[in-house]
């Protein structure tokens, strides 16, 4: 009877990635197994307790001899050292960027040489890059770059709602850099100009300076409800880089992360790729509102547990991408609870936290552990200046956290992303002109809030549900009555309608690993007031069609 | 009934001895001294591990001097900074670009063109900046080799390029051959987070530490008797710390291994245009164009502008590759190392003027071979020699006859005494893997002329004292 009830929980996750069978101390289920066919061969009082303890104990003891022999051969971790690489793996490496559309079955594929002209080994990371080529998001990119839309120079272009850009309010960092960008970078002041300020090596976390003008900056987003340390701050090179080095300072290669679904697509090459970790969707709901249940985040703790693979956090995006919900507080309080009850981390994605534009208070994930003084070493928070600043391209990412070793290991890991020192000088002058900011954020916001209700009204005059959003720059759409046939299949090839005949480069819910299918994310901050018809037309004309075919 | 029962009580004492067991395991654990379940929220092994290498000697020297830093007017006594590989001797050359042209650094009158630059993230990079990296890399090699701007893979700093790179050749527990002595920094970029090994590639001082066929072949050899799978092999050309280009007919030697046993082969060519003299530098590319480019998909080149144009906190670096499949991979890995677009517009501007870029090198190379000359001259006086170089922003110099023991521990020992009674932080040949002991790389170009003839004079008492004391 214990055998069926293991079978059974085994096959309870059909959606899951298959995880490769490794000689994990896997704790009940695998001594479990061992356990089983013993039972019956030991009879009596005593037997019952050795019987079980004995083999239990011979098992976990070989298992340490061959982990430490496999240690003293290959010096690396377990699951680097399995070559046949799970083709979940290589297969989600390949879809390394923002959609991994396509599902994980591409097996590892070696190009061995085969002597003095065959060619170079190039590793599994690579290997599955190359053949992901073609994934929507690539594809829909590339439309928009070949043919893009221009109100006046090009009406029937490709219109870019795929790519979180915020272009709503860059006119006012440009007028800044205007006036202030010389001085900023070169120092100055009508003095000689004196490039080793900024030529010469510079502490690889960041200028002190920076970091402490960050800490500001971050604080008047959060409206003062709470203060960053300058000295928990380190920079890097974007958020993509910061929550790559938190994940390499959280967990080894085969270790796993619990994240809600939808997730932005960016996850799976930041958290997987070059770590070896893997990702456990939570799936969430549209009757919840795509809102974090703590049970969904146990059950998916305890399957993954089953599978033997060691979950070390949670990673959740505050607001959230794409849904653009916000946590409240007690969501963040029980989710506090469930990571000290597993003795796991926190990493808290804030990236879009200047960006809310709703009457939804946003609250940090900082003032909980302002508070709470046990939990400070398991929470991490994500930040970047991309999105809340428009400045993606200068690329500054922000990783906090208050557990000193994650401070001292990720300060070293970041020499392989740091900031360039003339952006680093720009970005001090321009933040700590506490005046352009106050005035900025306020303005974004409402530049926000306007854009997001005009082209949520715009769907609804459509008939089309999105779910009511807080923060972000997306809307995301539920047009699953629009799809030919209800799954990954129908919703590709709606997307692909929307990207050829409605030439709209749009963002499919399966590249969110979204469980239902039919959802879209739309980002209107590339757009203007006057584009929003435009889109809402070509959407409208699509809708129809497909109503005629179904 | 009573069945049911007796196998629910079987149930719950079987979990409860589970329990148990697990309990005596960590128990176990904790005496063998293996990896334990901390009660506190656990860390991943390269967070914990020492790979990083900052603990080294190396490194130990930096501290030094950060305590007590030599200044000309406020600290006359302090360390003097010798271990740092910068070139602070051409920053007027900048300078005097930047004043200029300041529409380099925002972005013209009016900044227009910024919102564009400010929301690029393309990791292809400003096509713009990389035609103007193409072009300069081909300007050092005095156009001996050409370079497709569509293969250069920018990445901030040359050290995640070399990170980059080894992500994209090898898998973890995988081997590279590299030749010592190199960089200390090697151990930390090529290793830590990539889970790869080095195998060193011997080389001494009875041929100016060259690279031999002879010690390519014992290396690979080192490598499968371990057990290991050998990727690639990484040179530095011209070399650090030996300061000194790579011959021809070595390279030539190298590449040829290298397809003998169809590994990988990464030249690092970061003081390409630190070369005393153009000529003297031989670089991969142009043995390949000699070559027609015949199997030249196993050659990938890092470059940075970090020494050549003293820009180190611009963190700019490319990895230019002559395989398609790295050069499509590193893009996308690029994305965790992109270089600000910012800055990336500003050294497009200054690197296509081609009139600054020619007159900048040429100087360039005038400065640095006068500061060798200068500390080379310096040094003999006090009856100290060192390696023969002809590239670098450093020397290689030989202690070894000051050496009480001609062992690690002696090295160690006499660069104590020169750290805490010379004052000058200079780098032991032990951090830089140099199989003989008592090399020493000594920096001479991230200082004043000033500073630097300090520091010789205090060598030069230094030596003095030894020869009082030995008669």
């Amino acid at each position: 009877m214990t055998r069926t009830r293991f079978f059974r929980s085994r096959t309870a996750e059909p959606d899951e990635d298959t995880i490769p069978t490794t000689n994990r101390s896997g704790g009940g289920g695998t001594a479990m197994r061992i356990i089983v066919p013993l039972q019956g061969v030991v009879q009596g009082r005593g037997g019952l307790f050795l019987g079980s303890v004995i083999p239990c104990a011979l098992f976990y003891f070989f298992q340490l001899y061959l982990k430490r022999n496999r240690n003293d051969q290959a010096d690396s971790d377990d699951s680097n050292s399995q070559n046949q690489a799970p083709p979940s793996r290589s297969g989600s490496e390949g879809q390394l960027n923002e959609l991994s559309v396509f599902t994980r079955s591409t097996s590892r594929n070696l190009v061995s040489p085969r002597g003095p002209s065959g060619r170079a080994y190039v590793s599994s990371r690579a290997n599955g890059i190359v053949k992901s080529g073609d994934s929507p998001y690539f594809v829909g990119l590339r439309k928009v770059i070949e043919d893009p839309y221009d109100e006046s120079g090009n009406p029937n272009g490709v219109i870019q709602l795929g790519l979180a850009e915020n272009k709503l309010t860059l006119d006012l960092v440009e007028e800044w850099l205007v006036e202030n960008a010389k001085p900023a970078i070169l120092g100055g002041g009508g003095e000689e100009l004196n490039i080793s300020g900024i030529a010469t090596y510079q502490p690889v976390d960041g200028l002190i300076e920076l970091k402490v003008a960050v800490a500001g900056f971050m604080s008047q987003i959060m409206e003062n409800a709470v203060s960053f340390n300058p000295s928990q701050i380190v920079l890097t090179a974007g958020a993509t880089p910061a929550i790559e080095t938190l994940i390499f300072c959280l967990a080894d290669a085969g270790n796993a992360f619990l994240v809600p679904t939808p997730y932005y697509p960016g996850f799976d090459r930041d958290v997987k790729w070059r770590t070896g970790v893997e990702i456990v969707p939570v799936p969430c709901r549209s009757a919840d509102n795509f809102s974090l249940s703590i049970t969904a985040l146990d059950r998916a703790f305890n399957q993954a547990k089953k599978r033997g693979l060691k979950v070390r956090g949670v990673i959740i995006s505050n607001p959230s991408n794409p849904v653009g919900n916000l946590l409240d507080r007690e969501t963040l309080y029980s989710l506090l609870d469930f990571a000290r009850e597993k003795n796991i981390h926190i990493v808290c994605n804030e990236i879009f936290a200047g960006s809310t534009h709703g009457s939804e208070e946003f609250v940090s994930m900082a003032e909980l552990i302002d508070l709470e003084d046990s939990d400070r070493d398991r929470v991490h928070i994500v930040y970047g200046l991309s999105n809340d600043l428009s400045l993606p391209g200068f690329r500054v990412g922000v990783l906090y956290s208050s557990n000193e070793n994650v401070l001292a290991a990720a300060k070293k890991l970041t020499r392989f992303s740091s900031i360039s020192a003339p952006t680093q000088r720009l970005l001090i002058s321009m933040l700590s002109d506490t005046k352009f900011v106050q005035i900025f954020i306020r303005i974004n916001r409402e530049r926000l809030q306007k854009m997001y209700v005009k082209f949520a009204l715009g769907f609804k005059q459509l008939g089309i549900k999105c779910t009511k959003g807080s923060g972000g720059f997306y809307c995301w759409a539920d047009m699953s009555e629009l799809i030919s046939s209800y799954s990954e299949k129908g919703e590709l090839e709606l997307w692909e309608k929307l990207l050829n005949t409605a030439k709209l480069n749009s963002t499919p819910g399966s590249s969110c690993h979204c469980i239902e299918p039919g959802w879209f994310r739309f980002c209107f901050t590339t757009l203007t007031e006057r584009d929003i018809p435009v889109v809402m037309d070509r959407i409208q004309k699509i809708a129809e069609t497909c109503k005629s075919c179904s | 009934m009573a069945k049911a029962l007796l196998l629910f009580v079987r149930r719950a004492f079987f979990f409860s001895m589970i329990k148990i067991c697990k309990t005596i395991l960590t128990l176990a654990n904790l005496i063998m001294g293996l990896e334990i379940e901390q009660p506190t929220v656990g860390l991943s092994k390269v967070a914990v591990s020492e790979t990083h290498g900052e603990d080294s000697p190396y490194f130990a020297g930096w501290k030094a001097y950060d305590e007590d830093p030599y200044d000309e007017l406020e600290n006359p006594s302090g360390v003097i900074q010798m271990g740092l590989a910068e070139n602070q001797v051409s920053f007027d050359l900048l300078e005097e670009y930047l004043e200029k042209h300041s529409e380099a650094s925002t972005w013209g009158q009016g900044a227009t063109g910024f919102r564009e630059n400010a929301l690029f993230q393309d990791y292809h990079g400003l096509k713009s900046f990389r035609q103007a990296m193409a072009s300069f890399m081909e300007q050092i090699r005095g156009g001996r080799a050409k370079f497709d701007p569509d293969r250069v893979v920018l990445t901030a700093g040359a050290t995640a390029a070399n990170e980059l790179l080894i992500f994209i050749l090898a898998d973890p527990g995988d081997a590279l051959l590299v030749p010592i002595p190199y960089y200390p920094g090697f151990d930390r970029d090529l290793r830590w987070r990539t889970g790869v090994k080095i195998v060193p590639i011997h080389c001494d001082s009875s041929n100016n530490f060259q690279v031999t066929p002879q010690a390519l072949e014992a290396a690979y050899k080192d490598a499968e008797a371990m057990n290991i799978k050998v990727r690639g092999v990484l040179i530095t050309n011209p070399s650090n710390p030996l300061g000194a280009t790579i011959q021809r007919s070595v390279l030539e030697d190298i590449l040829d291994f290298a397809t003998q046993k169809n590994i990988h082969l990464v030249s690092d060519e970061i003081y390409s245009g630190s070369t005393f003299s153009s000529s003297e530098f031989v670089s991969i590319a142009e043995i390949l164009e000699a070559r027609g480019y015949k199997d030249s998909e196993r050659v990938h080149i890092v470059y940075s502008l970090s020494k050549d144009l003293g820009l180190p906190g611009f963190r700019v670096g490319t990895i230019y590759s002559y395989n398609d499949k790295v050069v499509t991979t590193a893009r996308k890995m690029s994305s965790f190392t992109l270089i600000s677009s910012q800055t990336q517009h500003l050294l497009a501007t200054m690197l296509s003027d081609k009139v600054f870029t020619k007159n900048y090198i040429k100087i360039n190379r005038e400065r640095l071979r006068k500061r060798y000359e200068m500390i080379i001259q310096g040094l003999r006086s006090a009856g100290i020699e060192c390696l023969k170089g002809n590239a670098g922003l450093f020397c290689w110099m030989n202690l070894s006859p000051l050496l009480k023991t001609p062992t690690k521990e002696g090295e160690l020992s006499l660069w104590n005494s020169i750290i805490h009674d010379l004052k000058l932080n200079i780098s032991p040949g032990s951090s830089c893997h140099c199989s003989e002991p008592g090399w020493f790389r000594v920096c001479f170009a991230n200082m004043g002329e000033q500073t630097l003839e300090v520091a010789l004079k205090r060598i030069h008492n230094f030596m003095e004292q030894k020869k009082t004391e030995t008669n």
